[in-house]
C-alpha cells in the first residue's frame, strides 16, 4: 500500500493528529484547577493551526478515487474549522460549570471527531466513504447532545436524535443500494457516467436525499430538529445548527451537482418542493415560538432552505454562493447562540423569550450584538447576511426557468416574514418592559472573544468583497 | 507628482470617528475634541498641499489640468457593471477639498467654545468626523455609485447632527423631516443612477476626460453614452433630470426646501458646516460633476434647472425678508444663494448665445463654482457669528437682540463684512462671484438676468435688515439687565476672523483682477472646459448690481437702523397678509401637511391600512392560526413519540418519490 497518499489528505491527517493529542493531553493531565485551561489552550491553538493545512491543501485525489478534494472543499473545511473554534470558545462558560468541568476533554474530542467525519464526508469520492464520514459525524454528535446527561432534556433529545438518525441512515442506505442496483458501482465518477433515469434511480435519489435532508433538517425530514435543539446544551445546539448543517449542505450540493448530474431535472424539482416547504413551514412555526432555542431551530430550518437555493442554479456561482452563505450564517448564528449561552449560564438556565424582555436596560452591549446578529440573519443591509442572501438569490435566478423564479419569489416573501420574527426578539430586548428582567452581569472573556469574532465577521464579510471573490475564485 | 497620500484625507476623519465613537464616552471632553480637531487639521494641511501641487502642475495640451485617479479599486464586481471605490482629483474636487476642510476645521475649533460643557460633546465630535469623511468621499468619488453611497452617508450624519439635542422634541422632528425629505429625493437620484448604469454600462465619470491611473493604465470601462443615445434620445435626459431631483433635495430647491429651515434645530456650528457651506451644495456639485453630460445630451432640460433655481432664489429671498429667527433668515438666505449657483450652472450652454459670449461660452459654470467657494466662506462666517450671538443672548429671536454692537465688537465687524460680501459690494468676495453669475444670466436671457439682479437686491436688503436688527436698533434692556451679553471666547472668534480674512482677501484680489483683467483669479483654476479664463467684469453689470446693492442697503438702513422703526411698522400694518404669508413661508409646510396627511394618508394610506389590517393581517392570522392548530395537532408526538417521527419521515420520502415519478 502506498502510504504517501496520506499526504494528499493533509487536513484530515492533521485533524486526526489533533484528536490524538487532545486525547493524550486529557489522559495525561490530572484533575487540578488548571487542567481545563491547559486543555482549552492546547485544543484552541491546534484548531487555530488547523487553518494551515486547509489553506495549503490542493485539489487532489487519493486511494483510487475514494478521496477527492477540490479548492472549494478546502475553503469549506477552513470555514467549518473556524466555526468549530468559535464553538469551543463560546462553550467555555458552560464547560467550566461544576457538573461539566471534569469532562471538558471529552467535549473537545467529540467535537473534533465529528469535524473529522464531516471532512471525510465532504471529500469523499465513493458512496461508502461518504456514508462512513456521515456516520462518523453523526454518532459522536449524539454523545454531544447528551452531554448534560444528568439533565432529562439533554438525554431525551439525544435519544430522539440517535433514533431518528439511525432511521434516516437506514433509508439512505436503502436508497444507495437502489443506485448500486441500477448502475453497479459506488464510485461517484462511474455512477455519473452510467446513471440513467428510471423509477429505481428516482427512488434511490429521493431516499438518498432524505438522509442528507435529515442532517440539514429540511422539511419534511426536520421533525427531530426542534426537540434536539431545545434539549441539547446550547453550545452543541450552535454546533449542530451551523457546522453540521454547513457540512451536510455542501456535501449534498456536490453530490447532486456531480453524481446526479444526469438526473438534474428531477432533483431540481425535488429542491423546489423541499425549499418552498422548508422556508414557509419553518417561518410559520417560528412566529409562534416562545422558547429561544426552539425558535432558533425553526429559524435554522428556514435558513437551510435559503442555503439550498444556491444549488438550484447548478453552477459555480451556486457553489460560491452556498459557501459564502454558510460562512456568514456561521458567524451570525454563532453570535446569537453565544448570547443565549451567556444569558443561560449567568441567569439560571433560562432560554425563554420573555425573559429577554428589557435586556437592553440591563445588558446593553449583549442586546446590541444580538441585534446585529439578528439583523444579519434577517438580511438587513449593510450586514453580511444581506449580501449572502443576495448571492443565493442570484445563483438561483440564474437557472432561468419559471419555477426557479417562482421559488425565488416565495423565498423573497419569506424574508419579510422572517424579518418580522427576528425583530420580535429585538423588540423584546429593546421595547418590552418587564419588572423581572434579567440581572446585569459581566460576561467572561471567552464570551467576549467569541462575540468579537462573530461581530467582526458580520460586519467585515459584508463590507470587504474580497472574501466573496476569494470564495468565488476557489469555486471556479 | 505622487498623490498616493490622498487616501489619508478620507482615512483620518474615519479613524477619528471610530476612535471617538467607540471610546469617546470614556474620554474627557478636551481629549475628544483635540482628537477630532487634530485629525481635521492634518486633513486640511493635506488638502492644501494637494491643491497646491495640483494647481501648480503643468496644464495639458488642451489647457486643462489633468484628471487624476490615484486610487481606484473594484468593490463589488457584478459582471459587466462594477461598483468601484476610489479617489479622483480634478479642479472641482480639489476646490471642494479646500472648501470642506477649511470650513470643517473652523467649525471644529469653534465648537470647542460653543459646545463647551455640553452633554454628548464627544459624540458631537464623532459625528462631525463622520460627516467630514462622508463629504470628502462624496467630492472625490470616481463614479456616481460611490457618490451616491457617500451622499447617503452625508444624509445620515446630517440626520444625526440635526437631532443632536435628541431630548428636545423639535430637534427630533426636524431631523426626521430632513431625513425623510432628502431620502424621498434620493430615491429619484438612485433611479436615475440605475437607468444611467443600465444603458451606458458603467457608473464612472470617465467622460470627464482622459483618466489615467498612477501606473499609466486607464482605470474604467468607458461610459458608452452612445449606447444610451442609440436606445432612445430621452434616456440620458431622463436619468439626468432624475438625478437632479436628488440634487434638488439635498440642495433645498423649491419645493423640496422645506427641511432646511427646520434643520436649524441642530447646533449652530453644524448649521454653518452642513447646512450652509458643504452638504447643501452637494446638489450643485452633482450637476457640475455631470456637467459634460448635461451640455452634450440634455441642453434642453437645463432650462428646468434654470427655472427651478430662479424661482427658488426669489421665493427664499422673499421669505427671508419676513423671518424673525436669525438662523432661519440665514437658512432662507442659503437656499436663495444655492439657487444662484444652480441658475448659473443652468444658463451656460455652448453654442447657445455663442455670439455674445464667444470665448467664455461656459462662464456660468465657473461663476457657479466661484460662488460656491465664496459663499461657503462668508455664510459659514455668518452662521458662526449667529452662533456667538445666540451663545450670548440664549435666543434665536431678533426681538431679544438689538444694540449688540457695543458688547460684541469682533462678532459685529465680521458679521458686517460677511453681510457686505453677500450683498455684493466690490472688494468683498461675494461681489466677484455674484457679478459673474449675473453676467452669465444676462447672456442667457435678459429676463433671468433682471430677476436675478432683483433677487440680489433683496439679498442685500434682508441681510442688512438682519444686521441692523441684531446689532443696532433698540437694546433689550430688560433682558440685558440680569445678563449682560459678552463677546465670545477666542476659540469662537478666531474662526470668524479667519473666514473674514479669506472673504476680504479673495474679494480684494478678485475685484482688482476682475477690473484690470489680470489672471490668477478663480477662472485660472476652475472652468468648464478646464482651460484658463481671465475674469473680466462686464462694467455695465458690475455698476448696475453695485448701485442696486447700495440702494438696498440704504433702504434697509433707513427702515431698520433707528431705535424706533416707524416705516417697518407701517409696512407691516399696510400689508399684514403679505407679511404673515412670508413669515409663514407662504404656507409651504402647510401644503405639505395637507398633501401628506389629507391626501396621501387619507386616500392612499387608509385603504392600504384597511387592506393590511383585514386582508394581509387576516391572511397571516389565518396562517398563524393554521400553524398553531397544526402545532396543536402535532403536539402528541412532539412530546416524545419517536416512532411517529419515523412515520412522517418515511411518508415524506415516499410522497416526494411519488411526485417525482409523476413528472
Amino acid at each position: 500500500m502506498d502510504y504517501s497518499q496520506f499526504f494528499n489528505m493533509l487536513p484530515e491527517a492533521t485533524l486526526m493528529a489533533v484528536l490524538v493529542i487532545v486525547f493524550i493531553a486529557d489522559f495525561a493531565l490530572h484533575g487540578n484547577g488548571k487542567k481545563n485551561t491547559v486543555l482549552y489552550t492546547i485544543t484552541g491553538t491546534l484548531m487555530f493551526a488547523q487553518a494551515v493545512p486547509c489553506l495549503l491543501a490542493d485539489a487532489t485525489t487519493a486511494f483510487g478515487g475514494l478521496y477527492v478534494t477540490s479548492n472549494s472543499v478546502n475553503v469549506m473545511k477552513l470555514i467549518l474549522t473556524a466555526g468549530t473554534l468559535i464553538v469551543m470558545i463560546m462553550a467555555q462558560p458552560w464547560l467550566n460549570r461544576d457538573d461539566v468541568k471534569n469532562k471538558a476533554g471529552e467535549f473537545y474530542m467529540l467535537v473534533v471527531s465529528t469535524l473529522l467525519g464531516m471532512y471525510m464526508m465532504m471529500s469523499s469520492g465513493h458512496f461508502l466513504m461518504f456514508f462512513l464520514g456521515l456516520e462518523m459525524a453523526s454518532v459522536p454528535m449524539a454523545c454531544l447532545v447528551a452531554f448534560d446527561k444528568m439533565k432529562k432534556n439533554s438525554a431525551e433529545s439525544a435519544a430522539k436524535f440517535i433514533l431518528t438518525a439511525t432511521f434516516s441512515s437506514g433509508v439512505m442506505l436503502y436508497g444507495i443500494s437502489f443506485i448500486y442496483g441500477a448502475v453497479g458501482t459506488l464510485y461517484f465518477d462511474d455512477v455519473t457516467t452510467r446513471l440513467s433515469t428510471s423509477s429505481l434511480t428516482i427512488m434511490g435519489l429521493v431516499f438518498f436525499f432524505s438522509g442528507l435532508g435529515f442532517k440539514i433538517s429540511l422539511v419534511p425530514f426536520h421533525f427531530w430538529t426542534a426537540d434536539t435543539y431545545q434539549g441539547a446544551p446550547t453550545a452543541v445546539t450552535g454546533y449542530l445548527s451551523v457546522i453540521s448543517k454547513g457540512a451536510a449542505s455542501f456535501t449534498l450540493m456536490v453530490i447532486l451537482m456531480k453524481v446526479f448530474a444526469p438526473m438534474i431535472e428531477y432533483w431540481e424539482y425535488l429542491l423546489y418542493i423541499v425549499i418552498v416547504l422548508s422556508i414557509t413551514i419553518a417561518n410559520l412555526f417560528a412566529i409562534r415560538q416562545k422558547e429561544l432555542k426552539r425558535f432558533m431551530a425553526f429559524s435554522s430550518i428556514s435558513q437551510a432552505g435559503y442555503i439550498m437555493l444556491a444549488v438550484i442554479g447548478n453552477s459555480a456561482t451556486g457553489v460560491a454562493a452556498l459557501t459564502y452563505y454558510v460562512l456568514v450564517y456561521v458567524v451570525a448564528n454563532m453570535s446569537v447562540f453565544t448570547v443565549i449561552n451567556a444569558v443561560e449560564q449567568n441567569c439560571g438556565g433560562t432560554t425563554r423569550m420573555d425573559s429577554y424582555n428589557g435586556l437592553y436596560k440591563t445588558n446593553p452591549k449583549l442586546a446590541f450584538l444580538m441585534t446585529l446578529a439578528l439583523f444579519s440573519l434577517a438580511g438587513i443591509p449593510p450586514f453580511a447576511g444581506m449580501f449572502s442572501k443576495f448571492f443565493v438569490f442570484m445563483a438561483a435566478a440564474e437557472q432561468g426557468s419559471f419555477l426557479a423564479y417562482f421559488v425565488v419569489f416565495i423565498a423573497l416573501i419569506n424574508t419579510v416574514v422572517s424579518l418580522y420574527y427576528y425583530l420580535l426578539i429585538v423588540k423584546a430586548m429593546y421595547i418590552n418592559n418587564d419588572e423581572s428582567s434579567l440581572p446585569a452581569f459581566r460576561s467572561d472573556c471567552n464570551t467576549r472573544l467569541a462575540l468579537a469574532l462573530c461581530t467582526a465577521g458580520i460586519v467585515a464579510f459584508g463590507v470587504f468583497s474580497c472574501i466573496y471573490e476569494w470564495i468565488a475564485a476557489a469555486a471556479h | 507628482m505622487d498623490y498616493s497620500f490622498v487616501f489619508l484625507i478620507l482615512l483620518l476623519p474615519l479613524f477619528s470617528f471610530i476612535v471617538l465613537g467607540l471610546a469617546g464616552m470614556k474620554m474627557p471632553h478636551k481629549t475628544a475634541g483635540l482628537i477630532g480637531t487634530t485629525s481635521l487639521g492634518i486633513v486640511t494641511a493635506l488638502s492644501y498641499y494637494t491643491a497646491f501641487c495640483y494647481f501648480t502642475a503643468e496644464r495639458g495640451a488642451d489647457g486643462a489640468f489633468a484628471t487624476l485617479v490615484p486610487y481606484n479599486f473594484t468593490w463589488l464586481p457584478l459582471g459587466q457593471l462594477n461598483f468601484d471605490l476610489g479617489i479622483m482629483l480634478d479642479p472641482i474636487s480639489v476646490m471642494m477639498l479646500i472648501v470642506i476642510s477649511t470650513v470643517s476645521l473652523m467649525v471644529h475649533i469653534y465648537s470647542f467654545g460653543y459646545m463647551h460643557g455640553e452633554k454628548g460633546f464627544q459624540r458631537y465630535y464623532a459625528y462631525l468626523s463622520l460627516f467630514t469623511m462622508s463629504m470628502l468621499g462624496l467630492v472625490v468619488a470616481t463614479n456616481i455609485f460611490q457618490m451616491y453611497l457617500f451622499w447617503e452617508l452625508v444624509g445620515v450624519s446630517s440626520y444625526l447632527l440635526i437631532g443632536f439635542y435628541y431630548p428636545l422634541q423639535p430637534a427630533v422632528s426636524a431631523s426626521k423631516k430632513a431625513f425623510i425629505v432628502t431620502r424621498f429625493a434620493d430615491m429619484f437620484f438612485l433611479i436615475g443612477i440605475l437607468i444611467f448604469g443600465y444603458y451606458t454600462g458603467s457608473f464612472s465619470f470617465s467622460f470627464a476626460g482622459d483618466v489615467v491611473m498612477a501606473d499609466g493604465t486607464a482605470p474604467f470601462i468607458p461610459v458608452d453614452v452612445m449606447k444610451a443615445v442609440a436606445a432612445g434620445g430621452f434616456i440620458l435626459p431622463t436619468a439626468l433630470v432624475l438625478m437632479f431631483i436628488g440634487g434638488a433635495g439635498k440642495s433645498a430647491m423649491f419645493p423640496l426646501h422645506i427641511w432646511l429651515p427646520d434643520a436649524m434645530e441642530g447646533p449652530t456650528p453644524v448649521s454653518a458646516l452642513i447646512h450652509a457651506a458643504t452638504m447643501v451644495v452637494a446638489g450643485v456639485f452633482q450637476i457640475a460633476r455631470l456637467f459634460p453630460l448635461w451640455v452634450e445630451y440634455a441642453p434642453g432640460q437645463m432650462s428646468i434647472v434654470v427655472w427651478v433655481g430662479v424661482f427658488t432664489a426669489f421665493y427664499a429671498a422673499a421669505v427671508a425678508c419676513a423671518q424673525s429667527d436669525i438662523k432661519r433668515v440665514l437658512a432662507f438666505s442659503t437656499i436663495s444663494q444655492i439657487a444662484f449657483m444652480m441658475v448659473a450652472l443652468g444658463v451656460c450652454m455652448p453654442g447657445h448665445h455663442g455670439e455674445v459670449l464667444d470665448n467664455h461660452a461656459q462662464l456660468g459654470f465657473m461663476a457657479s463654482m466661484f460662488h460656491l467657494f465664496t459663499h461657503a466662506m462668508f455664510k459659514a462666517c455668518l452662521f458662526l457669528g449667529a452662533g456667538c450671538i445666540i451663545h450670548a443672548v440664549h435666543s434665536n429671536e431678533m426681538s431679544t437682540m438689538g444694540g449688540l454692537r457695543k458688547y460684541m465688537p469682533v462678532t459685529h465687524i465680521t458679521f458686517l463684512i460677511s453681510c457686505l460680501a453677500i450683498a455684493g459690494i466690490p472688494f468683498f468676495s461675494g461681489f466677484s462671484s455674484k457679478d459673474e453669475i449675473i453676467t452669465a444670466c444676462f447672456a442667457y436671457s435678459p429676463v433671468v438676468g433682471w430677476i436675478m439682479t432683483g433677487v440680489a437686491a433683496m439679498t442685500a436688503f434682508y441681510m442688512f435688515r438682519l444686521y441692523y436688527g441684531i446689532f443696532w436698533g433698540t437694546e433689550n434692556k430688560e433682558l440685558h439687565a440680569h445678563h449682560t451679553p459678552h463677546e465670545a471666547p477666542l476659540n469662537m472668534t478666531l474662526p470668524l476672523i479667519v473666514l473674514c480674512v479669506i472673504t476680504v482677501g479673495v474679494g480684494v484680489y478678485t475685484t482688482i483682477a476682475g477690473f484690470a483683467g489680470w489672471g490668477g483669479s478663480f477662472g485660472s483654476f476652475v472652468t468648464a472646459s478646464g482651460a484658463e479664463y481671465n475674469i473680466h467684469f462686464d462694467l455695465q453689470v458690475a455698476a448696475t448690481s453695485t448701485i442696486i446693492a447700495i440702494i438696498s442697503i440704504a433702504l434697509a438702513t433707513y427702515i431698520y437702523k433707528g431705535e424706533k422703526q416707524p416705516i417697518a411698522d407701517k409696512l407691516y400694518r399696510t400689508f399684514p397678509k403679505l407679511h404673515r404669508a412670508a413669515y409663514k413661508r407662504f404656507y409651504m409646510d402647510e401644503v405639505y401637511m395637507f398633501v401628506t396627511h389629507k391626501i396621501i394618508f387619507r386616500c392612499v394610506s387608509t385603504p392600504i391600512a384597511w387592506f393590511d389590517r383585514h386582508v394581509i393581517d387576516g391572511t397571516f392570522d389565518f396562517l398563524a392560526w393554521g400553524a398553531n392548530e397544526a402545532g396543536e395537532t402535532i403536539r402528541p408526538w412532539q412530546s416524545g413519540d419517536v416512532r411517529k417521527y419515523a412515520v412522517w419521515f418515511i411518508t415524506g420520502t415516499v410522497a416526494l418519490t411519488l411526485v417525482l415519478l409523476c413528472i
